[in-house]
């Protein structure tokens, strides 16, 4: 099964969104807050190449925002 | 071809939606994505039924609602264009292009919405979400102790003003106004705030930066000045999403012209929401009009005009 990780600040409505659309399909994933985890940011920005918040990450494929179709092709759902 | 496309699924589309379905319609929906405006606001209490709900819960709730029905959603599908065809028997139907396909359809509610309005200066496309945002609530965390101008006077400025203060360690209001516009209690809040940094009658002339934005050039009084600075988050209004059609008459803001039916100037043409010239921008109106817009449509469909 992917590894699904979810880059969130806890204000973002599309982190919610995509957090609860994971959630409906069973999917674990683990959340990785941003706001006050310099550490996790760094993380995202480095391997999104940009600052924006949700960014989904299934296995080592980036997707930025609360894309469905990509996130559903990639887990095959 | 179906009976009805409704283009766009935030209050005032998915309303349609639900209406649509309880009518009956052959119809289906297209739209960029879910909750539109509605689904970054950050706390609505003017919904009747709800005191307080955030602008998230409110979209998941009309989701759910519309998901009651079987209804043909076609989401992640930006509408780019809607035209018109016909044949030599005289039959008139329309053609909603996305980047994927076209759709056909007898008639079409157009409830696109409106998005943030661009400051359109140099730098700000290729900087989007490398340092310019246009959501606060969204993406402010992530520029925690830093440095960050927020580009605005009204309401929506203030407000992310207000937020940021809480975040950075230093905040540049950037106004091209000689003064605040906006709420007279939240401006007194930012401007008491010994973060934030007012400067009046400044205009925004370039947003600068290697691979992530690094400062601002402004001009204020004649004179040219840089700030250092990681984010920009700009609240400078917004504007309709109302490019994707020519065949309807629009204000001279670019709103849709709609009668109290939510008629266009074009025959089977119907438009809702805040991308018409209905003056209040409210969750709950737009929601109304929505309702309105398919009852129209149904009354065109079933030939009474």
């Amino acid at each position: 099964m992917a590894t699904v990780k979810v880059f969130s600040t806890p204000t973002c409505p599309y982190c919610t969104r995509v957090k609860s659309y994971l959630d409906e399909k069973n999917i674990p994933f683990e959340n990785i807050d941003v706001a006050g985890n310099p550490n996790g940011l760094q993380y995202m920005i480095t391997v999104s190449g940009q600052m924006g918040v949700p960014v989904v990450m299934i296995d080592d494929y980036v997707i930025v925002g609360f894309d469905k179709d990509k996130i559903d092709a990639k887990l095959g759902i | 071809m179906v009976d009805l496309i409704i283009v766009g699924a935030g209050p005032a589309g998915i309303t349609a939606g639900v209406y649509a379905a309880r009518k009956k319609i052959d119809f289906l929906m297209v739209s960029e994505d879910i909750g539109g405006q509605t689904a970054l606001s950050s706390d609505v209490e003017n919904y009747t039924g709800y005191q307080f709900i955030t602008g998230t819960e409110l979209v998941s709730k009309f989701e759910e609602h519309l998901k009651q029905f079987n209804v043909e959603l076609k989401a992640n599908e930006a509408v780019k264009r809607i035209v018109k065809a016909n044949d030599s028997a005289g039959g008139v139907w329309f053609i909603v292009e996305t980047a994927k396909e076209h759709y056909e359809a007898k008639s079409v509610i157009i409830a696109s919405g409106r998005r943030p309005r661009w400051l359109s200066v140099k730098g700000e496309e290729g900087f989007r979400n490398k340092g310019v945002s246009y959501c606060a609530t969204c993406d402010g965390p992530v520029f925690a102790e830093k440095i960050v101008a927020v580009i605005g006077g009204g309401n929506a400025a203030l407000d992310a003003a207000l937020q940021m203060m809480k975040i950075a360690s230093k905040v540049y209001l950037i106004n091209i106004n000689p003064k605040l516009s906006g709420d007279p209690v939240m401006r007194d809040k930012v401007e008491s705030s010994n973060k934030v940094e007012v400067l009046n009658n400044a205009v925004t002339k370039e947003i600068l930066g290697a691979k992530f934005v690094t400062g601002i050039k402004l001009e204020q009084g004649g004179v040219e000045k840089e700030i250092g600075l990681q984010g920009i988050f700009v609240e400078i209004g917004s504007v309709p999403n109302s490019g994707i059609i020519d065949l309807v008459k629009k204000n001279n803001g670019g709103e849709i012209i709609v009668d109290n039916l939510n008629r266009t100037s074009e025959p089977g043409i119907f438009a809702a929401g805040d991308v018409t010239d209905v003056p209040e921008k409210q969750i709950i109106v737009a929601a109304g009009e929505g309702a309105k817009a398919v009852l129209g449509a149904f009354r065109y469909l079933a030939g009474l005009g």
